[in-house]
């Protein structure tokens, strides 16, 4: 497996805001159906590397490689159209949307029609809406919210709402999902269930995962790799026990 | 024929769309039926046209306030332009051999096409902003294009078009020149009159583009800006061009509006009555009323609220007062959070009550 291309090469990544280097020297190699995380204590610079990724915030240095396209510093929607899909901390749904509907936006750019052919209901119109819903309701039903397929999406309990937002990424067909806290403000229940959902996908579809997460069970029990921030540098990278069982991991999270 | 019957009742936004093209059609029919018994006053004829283009700009509007989500304040510019392109079209074209329908279809077309093009054009500095600041400025915007209007001469002779912003003796002038557009004194000597019927079609040409556009891939793309502009992005939605374009269709809306205005007058003048901000802000208030993003709830909104003046005439004085009083409580009714809930009660009530004789 030496010689294969990584998915995620990242190299030198660093922004300023001012005097702050929020992220500085932020280097990861993902490999092919990774499932890596990314830890830290709060204000490490987790979700700053996240929107670096995604083009939300443009590096100041550094190199991000997808799939060996260089991709620093492009537009958030050519990332996620060079196949780079997340979800938010906070979860970001559109609310007055439908639940199918909000999967179908995810759908956007893999089925075209014109505006005009929408206006005027031409035959290609109804064709391709038909493959959308098919589509759309095959991957809710992947993650259990066929049923709540025309309920608004804000009317979802909130476990269903953070899954609902891993769907509508998976929708937009990524190389790389990055999923950004998804345990956040979840019972341990709904965590098991997530820890789950998480390596059901994986496996399903085949993914690379980089999450974020701040539930040590969760990482731990499905993260094979993981990659410590602390003031916005890399303070450990590597197999999961071996980067828990780092003193200096150990005193950044607990300290002295 | 029943297959169809079962497609319509699965489909719930089908089926709300069936009854916002029955409530109009309903609506023509009572109104057609009406004058042709004589019943109907001329002054309640003067405005069913009234209701078609304020329906138009009501609904075009929505599509900006309540699918894009974004406060448009300029709108009635937009309206100004469709009119003028009448009026220019008219004048220049009324010594000519054209019949008037066949002047009317061309203009309607061409306003749709120019107000969308003022409308790119203004949409370009003004969607980079949000919230107020966009208001703001498409409020400067709407009055910029009401008093350039307001202020130009356009007169034709034999060398062609002449422009000016000072008056028609400014410019050197052939002695069988045609003043077309005369400062404020606006275009005069067009025909009066465009037909109820014409104005009931483009209705429903207004409903079906926007209706049409907001069940599609398009507007959903739309909504989702309006939901969550990141999270949008994130998906891989081009945020700059669905926001164009729902402005764009919005300003050609407001433009075919304009063509019925200037239609059913003899003289067009831009004035801060008719394109000013005064009238951006009442079909505002019918968006508003109506229910922001509710499309059978702006044509409700603006057949009430455009009616009731009319009908409150034999109270005189108090009939502003009235009118905002009638406002409020629509206001209250509609929105209010107890009120809703008092309201879906009722229709639970009703529901229920209906199975209860269904099984006995």
């Amino acid at each position: 497996m030496e010689n294969t291309r990584p998915l995620l090469e990242v190299n030198n990544l660093s922004i300023s805001f001012g005097g702050l280097r929020a992220v500085d020297d932020f280097n990861i190699t993902i490999n092919k159906g990774e499932l890596y995380g990314l830890i830290g204590p709060n204000g490490a610079g987790k979700t700053t590397a996240f929107n670096l990724l995604t083009g939300v915030y443009k590096p100041t240095e550094g190199i991000i490689r997808l799939d060996g396209e260089d991709i620093t510093g492009k537009k958030t929607i050519d990332i996620n159209k060079a196949g780079i899909a997340r979800t938010f901390q906070n979860i970001r749904l559109f609310k007055e949307l439908t639940v199918l509907d909000n999967v179908k936006i995810g759908l956007h750019n893999r089925f075209e029609y014109s505006t005009l052919a929408a206006i005027l209901r031409l035959p290609s119109y109804f064709k391709v809406e038909k493959e959308m819903n098919e589509e759309a309701m095959k991957l809710l039903k992947v993650f259990d919210l066929d049923k709540e397929a025309n309920l608004k999406a804000s009317n979802l309990p909130y476990g269903k709402q953070r899954k609902l937002e891993i769907a509508r990424a998976l929708a937009t067909n990524p190389k790389l999902l990055l999923l950004d806290e998804p345990a956040a403000g979840m019972n341990p229940n709904e965590t098991k269930e997530l820890m789950d959902t998480i390596s059901f996908i994986r496996k399903e579809f085949d993914m690379t995962i980089l999450l974020i997460e701040h539930d040590m069970k969760l990482v731990s029990g499905i993260c094979e790799k993981l990659s410590v921030l602390n003031f916005g540098h890399v303070l450990a990278q590597g197999p999961t026990q071996e980067v828990l069982n780092n003193p200096e991991v150990i005193t950044a999270y607990l300290g002295e | 024929m029943s297959k169809f019957v079962d497609s319509i009742k699965s489909n719930k936004k089908l089926q709300s769309n069936l009854i916002t093209f029955g409530m109009v059609i309903i609506l023509y029919v009572i109104c057609q039926s009406l004058a042709a018994a004589g019943i109907l006053s001329n002054s309640m004829k003067g405005l069913l046209i009234q209701f078609c283009y304020y329906i138009i700009m009501a609904v075009s509007l929505n599509l900006t306030v309540g699918i894009l989500g974004e406060l448009s304040l300029g709108h009635a510019g937009f309206m100004c332009i469709g009119a003028y392109t009448y009026g220019i079209f008219a004048k220049v074209l009324s010594s000519g051999n054209l019949s008037r329908t066949a002047i009317l279809l061309i203009s309607l077309v061409l306003a749709a096409i120019i107000a969308a093009f003022f409308g790119f054009l203004i949409g370009i500095p003004v969607l980079r902003l949000k919230g107020d600041y966009l208001a703001i400025v498409t409020l400067a915007f709407g009055e910029i294009i009401k008093n350039v209007t307001g202020s130009l001469y356009i007169a034709k002779d034999s060398h062609g078009l002449h422009f000016s912003l000072n008056g028609t003796s400014d410019m050197v002038l052939d002695a069988d020149n045609l003043v077309i557009i005369d400062g404020p004194k606006g275009i005069t000597g067009l025909t009066s009159g465009v037909s109820f019927t014409l104005g009931t079609i483009l209705v429903i040409i207004t409903l079906i583009v926007v209706l049409n556009l907001i069940n599609s891939r398009t507007g959903r793309a739309v909504m989702a800006i309006r939901d969550n502009r990141i999270a949008a992005e994130a998906t891989g939605i081009n945020v700059t061009k669905y926001k164009m374009l729902a402005f764009t269709i919005s300003a050609s809306l407001a433009g075919v509006a304009g063509v019925l205005y200037a239609g059913s007058l003899s003289t067009l003048t831009s004035t801060s009555k008719n394109f000013g901000y005064n009238m951006s802000i009442m079909i505002l208030v019918y968006v508003v009323l109506g229910g922001i993003g509710s499309i059978r709830g702006s044509v409700i909104a603006t057949v009430i609220l455009v009616l009731l003046p009319e009908k409150l005439r034999f109270v005189n004085s108090y009939r502003m007062l009235i009118y905002a009083i009638v406002l409020i409580a629509m206001m209250i009714l509609n929105w209010s959070p107890s009120a809703r809930a008092w309201r879906e009660k009722m229709i639970n009530k009703i529901k229920s009550g209906k199975k209860v004789k269904e099984a006995k």
